[in-house]
């Protein structure tokens, strides 16, 4: 049970994280825990409706409660120019509403008081009077005619659709559909779901009266890019805007975008002439903030007789909630859906993709998802699944038959994208050996038999899914996001005793970048990890950079690391050659130093190389003074992690409850910095999984209420339902990241829903059954059995 | 209404609304941010802390109702600068990633071993079962509650 | 986080005190123990008391588990922690040891308390389902002394008791017969949920291997008074076999009245209700026989 392995202190290896130390002692600093003198607490009136005029705003009780020091309405923020706010789509969001309220949850009002406690019960006090309009509620009928027009705020808004947006070659996927043998078609949902970090978001807004300087502590993936719009947005001078992000009590894509929180914080500084913090509830925070996924797929498989996967076609109805606020790169509306070809050799394939409106919270890109590649992979996985049941095939069979092999990378896919490296058959079958896959089929087998004879015994499942991931945005040319290029920077200097400091763009929420990022130094530089601090999170200290999210920090900011390390390790190559007397070509480098080629007692260690450069010592051409570097990378390419995921699970039919017995994971990320930090991210991911596939749901009933405000009625996973995990890997490095890195933070939240829901209806096979949607609860697990699955995004009648 | 409270071995006395949460007090009236809030329903496990020795949600408790009594947070946890096995094992096994549920999960852990030296990875599991964790997946979470059984005395303070 | 509204706090010193706080202070003062049940609802602001009374120093008076003669008798400030861990109910009474073990979770149930949770009167509360099985009886204090309630006659709906506002929950008591064995059996869609469903079944066997006596409670599916008398009535006197438990199911589920929501619809609950009647009853009748 105990894992022990050698500890690596230079370089990349298993290497105790730095971070740990005030976490463990309680002395992380998230924003909750900012105190500023004189600080002032916010708190926010929400809607309880999902779609509503607003008739009339009555705050004067709210003033009248002698803690109150100021409240702001969307009238107040209409004399700023800042009632509505662009989002990160090109569209606009209100920051408090002024017209009508477009989502249960909405924010309405913003209370400034002495203390939270006051803050929150002159909320209470605001008077709201409105005039409820019909919900629009289900994605399928957004489009339907005589469906209310949610957004009647755009004057070029005549209907809830959003966008439509293609990729693949149309005529050439139906071609291939109408010469094949086999084609299987399925509608599946991929359930709106919420990442749901244990922090929720907030911010402590500082405009400070007498310098202008505003510094905005926040829980933000993004500290740069929510200076550069807070600039944009607000006409606030952006030199004089410092973002901070403290320590983060979890992100997963929740904490990228801006909210009207954060804006009325701001304003509410701007106005009171003190810091004002506001820190959202549980509830606000389900209700309001990034969700995830929602989108209603149909696909189709086509396929010969002997299995061969010829082309997918895929439909899809994205409900975007009542602004459209996804996070992704311009000019990808459906973020990197269009990488649902999988992991396979296809002949063709298209994809359509439908933007709504409807009257639910603003998000979509979220929830480790790296840019709609979990609906992706969830909709591939389980397309090859329904084909190998029609076709009566082993799918880890079919699956093997069909992977890319090696010799065809760099391999671009119908849909236009180049897979960097990989050995898929190599990896699957890892997979299978380590889940013992043959004598679990025949444990099936004999359970299947003993059933069938009488015995009242839970239902067995395997499930296999096979992943190919797509992370690390973005080129330059491809991606930006509002125009601003993907491109991350590092800065490294190094001390004149030969300690350095590490400053970086991405932004950590757990990954263990103090302590990664170090490794990746050290690597270079042959200095300990403990030497290497890593600076992040302060806008007024760090390189500009679009942040942490779709697994980007290791393949971008990584890559701008290991540049810039060896940057700096030139220049000392230079000014070795000073201290040695001889040509920088006569050095080479060796753990730590450079010494003289054939003679490796000439030789300085890069501490001494370090106080050299900043002594009196006469520097040649190519130095200045100091080993100091600074660069920004430009990724050539996405890269591509993937690995392949076994379910076990056991069913009781009688109440439709699993219990998921094992969970086998390969994973290949290429070069693995940490190994032990890459197995974290991946057993936070599997458990993801489970969740997804077993628990968590935003579902809404026709009124538009959410049903699942709270943690009560909104389910995460805990210890009990997780398996104890069992990892492998493969390493197939990345050929062109500098250190041939992947990343891995979302993986396994990309690969394991489908391996779950894959094992529970693998269990229901004798049954008949093709399709169930996530969440499998009890409930549709036995209603799945009967051939009657539940539509799981509606409320249950 | 004036209460005292023993937190950590330190007496306070303060003046507090009856409607003050626990959780508050710790953190808004002793500076006391170790533990965390993190949901409205008595869910997350992220304000776990000692009362008399026993775990609680302090988010479900009133500070009025913990007048005359102990508290210990993860404040506390660590003796003498010294930290606890539980501490050290959650280093050592990368128990922890964003550190948000870590307080909370310290404080359970202790006190599954102080009356359960011993534990399976069934009862760690179960110990836990009210606490949420979204980043580690729990695996290295009971991992590192094994070693800190199995490392009772600790070892020399890592980092 | 969501905080509750203003209220005055007293603390009671005995259970004499507590009954005459509650009568000075009235009908909006609410009576706080472990408050794992309050103490959320009014942080969610469904609950709005004026003034809290707090119980918790009384547990010499009304913290204990112990066995008089015929009867288990349950302090009603016991923690469910501690029912959980109880020898004596292991022994007696081992449908509170399976349904202690799934409530909440293991630090909620260090405060949270026995008489709390059944004066919360929540329409999923295992407890109340429980304790109607076994036939308690609820005795309850008050100005005007004390009186004996049957459990089964203690909740009226949905959050209400018959407790008068000035009256305070003491003991539950359970009445302690040889030959019998209990069980509970639960549905949660995860650990520390409220039930989708529950059923808790207590049954004697006779000599000649028929029920001598049971009782069935349900949870979370609209039972009347959370007991499934009509089961029980077709259950009593028949033999303890598969095929009469089986009986027993089908009569229980048709005679509850669950109400859909995210949990389930309400075929699935009524199916669940008859499928844990069933092994409730099972495991039951294994305890009565010695069988574990």
């Amino acid at each position: 049970m105990t894992v022990t392995q050698e500890r690596a202190t230079v370089g990349f290896g298993r290497t105790l994280r730095k971070e740990d130390a005030r976490f463990v002692r309680g002395k992380g600093t998230y924003v909750d825990d900012v105190v500023l003198p004189g600080m002032l607490h916010g708190a926010m009136l929400r809607s309880p409706y999902a779609h509503a005029r607003i008739v009339s705003i009555d705050t004067s009780q709210a003033l009248a409660h002698p803690k109150v020091k100021a409240v702001i309405t969307g009238e107040t923020l209409q004399g700023l120019n800042l009632a509505w706010m662009p989002t990160l789509s090109y569209d606009t969001q209100a920051v408090l509403a002024t017209d009508k309220v477009r989502f249960q949850g909405q924010e309405v009002a913003f209370v400034i008081a002495e203390d939270h406690y006051s803050a929150r019960d002159a909320v209470e006090l605001i008077e709201v009077e409105y005039e409820p309009l019909p919900a629009v509620v289900d994605a399928k009928r957004a489009l339907d005619p005589d469906t209310p027009v949610i957004r009647d705020d755009k004057e070029e808004q005549t209907t809830n659709r959003i966008f439509d947006w293609e990729a693949g070659d149309r005529a050439e996927t139906d071609e291939v559909f109408a010469r094949a043998d086999v084609v299987v078609a399925q509608d599946m949902l991929y359930p709106r779901v919420h990442p749901s970090p244990l922090e929720t978001c907030g911010a402590v807004a500082h405009m400070e009266p007498a310098t202008g300087k505003l510094t905005v502590w926040t829980t933000t993936q993004a500290p740069h890019a929510h200076r550069t719009v807070y600039a944009l947005v607000a006409g606030l001078p952006e030199h004089k805007i410092r973002i901070i992000a403290p320590d983060i009590g979890g992100g997963f894509g929740n904490k990228v975008g801006i909210y009207p929180g954060y804006v009325c914080a701001i304003v509410g500084s701007i106005v009171t002439g003190a810091p004002v913090k506001w820190v959202e509830d549980r509830a606000e925070h389900l209700m309001s903030t990034a969700f995830a996924r929602d989108y209603h797929m149909r696909g189709e498989i086509a396929a010969t007789r002997d299995g061969k996967i010829l082309g997918l076609r895929v439909n899809v109805i994205a409900d975007h909630g009542a602004f459209n606020a996804t996070a992704q790169p311009s000019k990808f509306p459906a973020g990197f859906f269009h990488v649902f070809t999988g992991s396979y050799d296809l002949q063709a394939a298209h994809c359509k993709v439908t933007g709504v409106y409807t009257n639910k919270a603003p998000g979509g890109v979220a929830y480790a998802c790296s840019f709609r590649i979990t609906e992706a992979v969830y909709l591939v996985e389980r397309m090859v699944d329904l084909l190998a049941r029609e076709l009566d095939v082993d799918p880890a069979q079919l699956r093997m038959q069909n992977l890319l092999r090696a010799e065809q990378f760099p391999y671009t896919t119908p849909t236009g994208w180049e897979y960097d490296s990989g050995d898929y058959p190599k990896t699957l079958q890892l997979a299978l050996e380590m889940a013992g896959y043959d004598e679990l089929r025949a444990e099936q087998r004999r359970r299947r038999e003993r059933i069938a004879a009488g015995e009242k015994l839970p239902e067995m499942g395997i499930g296999v899914s096979f992943f190919t991931e797509a992370v690390g945005a973005g080129p330059r040319k491809h991606m930006d996001i509002l125009g601003l290029g993907m491109a991350d920077g590092a800065e490294l200097r190094i001390h004149p005793t030969g300690k350095a400091v590490l400053r970086i763009s991405v932004q950590t929420q757990g990954q263990g970048h103090e302590t990664t990022f170090a490794q990746i130094v050290g690597n270079e530089l042959g200095l300990p990890t403990e030497d290497i601090e890593v600076v992040h999170g302060d806008t007024d200290q760090t390189p500009f950079g679009l942040g942490t999210y779709g697994s980007r920090s290791t393949p971008v900011s990584g890559a701008a690391t290991a540049v810039v390390a060896r940057k700096v390790r030139e220049r000392a190559r230079i000014v070795a050659a000073a201290m040695l007397e001889v040509s920088p070509d006569d050095l080479e480098w060796d753990a730590g130093g450079w010494q003289v080629r054939g003679d490796p007692d000439q030789r300085k260690t890069i501490q001494e190389i370090a106080l050299a450069a900043h002594s009196n010592l006469e520097l040649p051409e190519g130095v200045e003074g100091h080993l100091d570097a600074t660069t920004v990378y430009n990724p050539p390419n996405l890269t591509y992690p993937f690995g392949a995921y076994v379910c076990v699970v056991d069913v009781d039919t009688e109440t439709g409850q699993v219990k998921v017995r094992r969970f086998i994971a390969v994973d290949d990320c290429g070069v693995r910095i940490n190994p032990m930090v890459v197995e974290g991210q991946i057993h936070g991911g599997l458990a993801d999984g489970i969740g997804m596939a077993l628990m968590q749901v935003m579902a809404f009933d026709q009124d538009g209420n959410h049903l699942a405000a709270n943690f009560m009625d909104y389910l995460l996973p805990t210890a009990m339902e997780c398996p104890s995990w069992e990892l492998g890997e493969t390493v197939t490095p990345s050929p062109h990241h500098p250190i041939g890195a992947k990343g891995v933070g979302e993986s396994a939240t990309v690969g394991s829903p489908a391996a779950v829901v894959n094992a529970v209806l693998d269990a229901l096979a004798p049954y008949g059954g093709r399709h169930a949607d996530m969440p499998l609860t009890p409930a549709a697990v036995w209603l799945a059995r009967q051939g009657r699955p539940l539509r799981t995004d509606l409320a249950i009648e | 209404m004036e209460i005292t409270v023993t937190v950590n071995g330190t007496e306070y006395t303060r003046d507090v609304e009856p409607r003050l949460l626990l959780v508050h007090f710790l953190r808004q009236h002793l500076g006391l941010t170790g533990t965390h809030w993190g949901c409205d329903t008595s869910n997350c496990g992220t304000c776990v802390v000692w009362f008399d020795g026993k775990p609680l949600k302090s988010c479900t408790m009133l500070a009025v109702m913990a007048h005359g009594h102990e508290i210990r947070t993860v404040e506390g946890l660590a003796r003498n600068g010294q930290l606890d096995p539980v501490q050290q094992g959650f280093i050592e096994c990368h128990g922890l990633q964003c550190g948000f549920c870590t307080p909370g999960m310290l404080m359970t852990a202790r006190a599954l071993l102080d009356t359960n030296p011993d534990p399976s990875e069934g009862e760690i599991r179960e110990a836990i079962s009210g606490q949420l964790c979204r980043c580690t997946g729990y695996e290295n979470i009971v991992r590192a509650v094994r070693w800190a059984a199995e490392h009772p005395a600790g070892t020399e303070v890592t980092t | 986080m969501q905080v509750p509204a203003p209220f005055t706090y007293e603390r009671a010193t005995s259970v004499d005190h507590a009954i005459e706080l509650l009568t000075r202070l009235g009908p909006e003062a609410r009576v706080v123990a472990g408050g794992h049940s309050l103490i959320p609802m009014m942080k969610l602001r469904l609950a709005t008391p004026e003034a809290l009374v707090d119980i918790n120093d009384l547990a010499a008076e009304l913290s204990y588990i112990r066995v008089d003669g015929d009867a288990l008798r349950v302090g009603a400030l016991t923690r469910h922690a501690e029912l959980l861990a109880s020898p004596l109910a292991a022994e007696h009474y081992p449908i509170f040891v399976d349904a202690e073990r799934v409530i909440a979770d293991p630090v909620v149930r260090n405060f949270g308390t026995v008489g709390g949770s059944l004066c919360q009167a929540d329409p999923s509360e295992d407890l109340s389902a429980a304790f109607a099985a076994v036939r308690a009886e609820a005795v309850i204090r008050g100005p005007a002394g004390t009186r004996t309630v049957p459990v089964r006659e203690l909740h009226t709906g949905p959050y209400e008791t018959v407790l008068d506002p000035d009256e305070l929950l003491i003991e539950l008591r359970v009445p302690i017969r040889p030959g019998g064995g209990s069980a509970y059996e639960k549905v949660e869609r995860r650990v520390g949920d409220y039930p989708v469903a529950a059923a808790g079944a207590a049954l004697w066997l006779a000599g000649d291997g028929t029920v001598a006596d049971v009782g069935i409670g349900l949870t979370a599916v609209g039972a009347a008074h959370f007991v499934a008398a009509e089961a029980e009535a077709a259950l009593r006197g028949a033999p303890a076999t598969e095929e009469s438990f089986a009986q027993a199911g089908r009569v229980a589920a048709e005679h509850c009245q669950p109400v859909a929501d995210q949990r389930g619809p309400v075929e699935y609950k009524r199916h669940l209700a008859q499928v844990l009647t069933v092994r409730a009853l099972r495991r039951a009748a294994a305890r009565a026989r010695g069988e574990g």
